[in-house]
């Protein structure tokens, strides 16, 4: 069921990149010398260019550079693919990339990112909701949380050789979390397929939670009764928790999490106030009601 | 001649000057690139890790030149200054990226520094870098005579420091940063055994 949310995003600012781009090179003759800076806020919804959204990525796999991803997930195989989704659900089996492509109502969703790391994208993904995948598969009653994995391939993966992590990369959510309309499984951006470094065939996107959340390349999902490991979480508890909430209040323990860099804003980008749940408050927020974010962040 | 000799000899032809030119000259085209909007997609955090890593680079140099005329006889002793001095620019300009261009709130600087352990450590190793910086010229050898080799003997504890500070910011287990901190060791091995051996003797 496409469309449960509306995107609050001005539907103006959307898709059609080349007059996107158009618009930011009037702008640019100052953004090319780096002045470009302007006081956006972070609510502001001009969607990031496809240049910037996959040059700079994090996926450890293929390096710790924000640039290796894009220099070296061509190596990666993404065709055929398949997805195995296993666990507390009726119909478990590997799902064909373009079974499930065919059975999925694709839409546009425009969804501001924000990094651990405080900075932040907005991003115009072509995906649809998690909800319908995991119906798919039929979720069973006494599932709780969904647990995803990313593609290992060290041969095609050249950060794998390097104990950065503990290899695959994993991630999960509450089952609630996983069935909120704004989840959802994006498998294109700017109307394009979505390209390897960003996290082909299919990746997850959680935009009230830091990026690290939404797992790339995702080869397995599975539904349990109990809370699955998180890679981030696994290397670092004190640092990374299993919510991992975009929450201004509750810092990084080496740095501030009030505020973040829009990429995009050159060398003399302002910071901006980072939003609780990244803005999506509204729609997210009753999903922890008497929750502690501090305790659970 | 020996090779040694001969390099050693080429290598007195070389005025300071030009060391303190070519070293300033990757800072140059670093901020031309950003300037121009050519040097990367988030050029404030490129300027922050280039900065960050010449200068622990430079700082590895100073600590090389000692014991590379001792193993090797090759005599770099003549430019170690500028070696030094070019690695306090880098580190210099790259705590003013990120004070000016990075941080940017001064509210948050000072709590950075104090809560922030890696920016601690990183801020110490600066802040024993200054004196050292400060005394880089013949005057201060002159007048400060033997207080001027205890002084400078904080760039071991300022060099490590630094290298401590990489491998505190890096995020999961990175093999980089823990490499240059174990040459630092390392070197520092090398020296402190050479001095302890010199005060016996
Ligand atoms: C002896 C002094 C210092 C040395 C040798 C040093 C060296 C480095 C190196 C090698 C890096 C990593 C670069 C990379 O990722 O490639 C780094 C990162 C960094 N340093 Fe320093 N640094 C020093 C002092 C400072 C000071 C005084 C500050 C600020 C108060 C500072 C702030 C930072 C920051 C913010 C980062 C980047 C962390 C990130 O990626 O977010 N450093 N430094």
């Amino acid at each position: 069921m496409a469309n449960r949310w509306k995107s609050d995003l001005r539907e103006d600012s959307v898709t059609d990149e080349a007059i996107y781009l158009n618009r930011r090179a009037l702008l640019g003759g100052m953004a090319g010398v780096g002045f470009a800076g302007g006081a956006a806020a972070a609510s502001e919804m001009e969607p990031n260019s496809w240049e910037e959204i996959t040059g700079y990525n994090n996926f450890y796999e293929f390096g710790t550079g924000k640039e290796d991803p894009a220099r070296h997930a061509a190596d990666m195989t993404v065709s055929p693919w398949s997805v195995r989704i296993d666990g507390l659900v009726d119909r478990p089996a590997d799902y064909a990339f373009e079974d499930i492509l065919s059975k999925m109502v694709v839409e546009e969703r425009i969804y501001r990112l924000r990094c651990v790391e405080a900075w932040s994208m907005v991003v115009p993904w072509m995906g649809s909701e998690l909800a319908d995948l995991l119906e798919l598969a039929g979720v069973q009653s006494n599932a709780r949380f969904v647990a995803f994995e990313t593609l290992l391939r060290p041969a095609e993966m050249r950060g794998v050789s390097s104990p950065v992590l503990e290899w695959p990369y994993v991630e999960g959510l509450r089952l609630d979390e996983a069935m909120h309309p704004l989840t959802i499984m994006a498998t294109g951006i700017y109307g394009r397929d979505i390209p390897n470094q960003n996290g082909a065939p299919l990746r997850l996107v959680v935009p009230w939670k830091y990026g690290f959340k939404s797992i790339k390349s995702i080869v397995r999902i599975t539904l349990s009764e109990s809370e699955p490991p998180t890679s981030w979480n696994k290397a670092n508890p004190r640092e990374y928790g299993f919510y991992s909430n975009v929450n201004p209040e509750v810092d990084h323990p080496r740095w501030s999490q009030a505020q973040e860099r829009r990429i995009g804003g050159g060398l003399f980008s302002p910071k901006i106030p980072t939003e609780m749940f990244n803005g999506y408050g509204a729609e997210v927020a009753g999903l922890y009601e008497g929750m502690d974010l501090r305790r659970n962040f | 001649m020996r090779s040694v000799d001969r390099l050693n000899a080429l290598l007195k032809q070389v005025p300071a000057v030009a060391v303190y030119v070519a070293g300033v000259l990757p800072a140059i085209w670093l901020f031309w690139q950003a300037i121009t909007g050519t040097l990367s997609i988030e050029p404030i955090k490129s300027l922050e890790h280039e900065t960050g890593e010449l200068g622990l680079q430079l700082l590895i140099a100073t600590l090389l030149v000692t014991p590379l005329r001792r193993f090797t006889g090759i005599n770099l002793l003549r430019l170690r200054r500028a070696l030094g001095l070019l690695a306090f620019f880098y580190i210099a300009l790259h705590l003013l990226i990120w004070l000016l261009l990075d941080v940017q709130d001064p509210a948050m600087i000072w709590a950075d520094v104090v809560k922030r352990p890696y920016i601690t450590v990183g801020m110490l190793g600066f802040v024993l870098l200054v004196p050292l910086a400060i005394t880089s010229n013949n005057r201060s050898i002159r007048v400060l005579g033997r207080r001027w080799h205890a002084l400078h003997r904080l760039a071991y504890v300022a060099i490590p420091l630094g290298g401590l500070h990489f491998v505190m910011q890096a995020k999961g287990l990175q093999i980089e940063p823990l490499v240059y901190l174990g040459v630092i060791f390392g070197l520092l091995f090398v020296r402190l055994s050479a001095l302890k051996r010199r005060r016996l003797a």
